[in-house]
């Protein structure tokens, strides 16, 4: 049989969501979402507009959002500070990483 | 299907209050929760303290395991002939489903109350899978061949895990730790409710040259001390062919001389650069040539790398 072939999309900036996706792909209500905006947790493109959109990344953390949400039964203001800190992490591990990629071989 | 003991993977007594069962599953999810932990073996330990709970943490699902017996840990076995009608559950057919989803078929629970409602619609769940490739896959794209076990409700509305075998393509600008999107490739909708989407995590396999950071490649160059002092040009291997780098004179250990757009591509345009670290290697061994040419240079030199150390120290003693 032959597998079906399905064309994989970035997850990146140059994607935008709409909040009802942010809802379908993250489990969290609109309710929740916006208050996670309103916390500075998801920050949308356009935060004065009237219709939001997301850039695709946001998904990674709204989704992240749902499933703290959901397994660890956290509170909006909980699960923004669990955002803040997740992202500071990565943003440090992704220093870490360029930093670890400079040393030379025999020091890693 | 294979037994599994909740009460034993939440560590509490078969006795335990509700608040223990939610107190246990709390501790061991801190500890092992996906987002929270880098624990590689953690997320098949989580989704197993989840299922736990989901179950104990409601009585009428703790009153149905409670009914299933108790068997050792990866035992065979099967459930009671009524058991399945005495507990609302779904139609199933236990030979292919684990026990997760047997619970997951009872009444009250998510699937269970879309089947009870008729037209209740529910979108599939989304699934993550992580997808290793090479750093010439990211060069020229590639296709990954994607096998995932699925629970499933067929025509006759029975649960079945069933094997989903296709083939992504990975667009050219993939790199470590980045995230795609397969919509509709999650988990079937049901009651005409969207289906899920799968999303793959790239993972790349380490290069013996290149070490990757974002689209940026890192690659270590070993010069001659007489090659980083009086300047050279010397190959360097890319990943789509090598280039002649010209090491401008006095170059020191650990410089990055970069190679602009020489990294990997990026997923709409652009390339990252490759970098070249310097490294000043010295023979182990010197001829008697080399050694009588280095001693000369020793004796020519004035050059005093450690200048600075016998500016420090007479400063530290004039302020003592």
């Amino acid at each position: 049989m032959q597998a079906e072939q399905t064309d994989a999309v970035w997850l990146d900036a140059q994607h935008e969501y709409s909040i009802a996706e942010l809802v379908r792909c993250s489990g969290l209500s609109e309710a929740e979402l916006r208050e996670l905006v309103d916390y500075g947790a998801l920050v949308p493109k356009d935060p004065q507009g009237a219709q939001w959109t997301f850039s695709a990344d946001i998904v990674v953390s709204a989704q992240a959002a749902g499933r703290l949400r959901a397994d660890l039964e956290l509170d909006a203001q909980a699960l923004a500070l669990a955002l803040t800190f997740i992202r500071r992490i990565r943003e440090l591990e992704a220093q870490i990483d360029e930093l670890r990629a400079q040393l030379p071989h025999r020091f890693r | 299907m294979k037994y599994k003991d909740y009460y034993q993977i939440l560590g509490i007594e078969r006795d335990a209050d509700t608040d223990a069962v939610k107190k246990a599953y709390r501790k061991l999810a801190h500890k092992y929760h996906p987002d929270v932990s880098k624990d590689p073996a953690g997320e098949e330990k989580f989704k197993e303290i989840a299922d736990a709970y989901q179950t104990l943490k409601d009585p009428e699902k703790r009153a149905a395991y409670d009914q299933l017996g108790r068997h050792s840990p990866g035992q065979e076995f099967q459930p009671p002939p009524d058991w399945g009608q005495q507990f609302g559950g779904a139609p199933f057919s236990a030979e292919d489903i684990d026990l997760a989803d047997l619970f997951a078929g009872l009444a009250g629970g998510r699937r269970g109350a879309a089947r009870q409602g008729g037209k209740f619609q529910m979108p599939g769940q989304d699934y993550e899978v992580t997808a290793h490739i090479t750093l010439d896959d990211a060069l020229r794209g590639t296709t990954v061949d994607l096998n995932l076990t699925v629970p499933e409700y067929d025509d006759s509305g029975r649960l079945h895990r069933v094997e989903r075998s296709f083939k992504a393509r990975i667009p050219i600008g993939a790199t470590d730790g980045q995230r795609l999107r397969l919509r509709g490739k999650g988990g079937k909708g049901f009651n005409g409710g969207p289906d899920g989407d799968l999303y793959l995590n790239i993972a790349l396999h380490p290069h013996a040259l290149y070490r990757v950071s974002g689209h940026d490649l890192y690659l270590d160059l070993p010069l001659t001390p007489w090659e980083a002092a009086l300047g050279a040009e010397v190959e360097v291997p890319t990943p789509r062919g090598s280039v002649q780098l010209k090491v401008p004179p006095g170059t020191h250990a650990g410089q990055k001389l970069r190679l602009a757009k020489r990294g990997l591509p990026k997923p709409r345009e652009g390339e990252g650069d490759l970098f070249a670290i310097v490294q000043i290697v010295v023979p182990t061994v010197l001829s008697e040539r080399e050694r009588t040419l280095f001693k000369e240079l020793s004796d020519a030199s004035t050059f005093n790398p450690r200048g600075h150390f016998e500016r420090e120290m007479k400063h530290a003693s004039r302020a003592n």
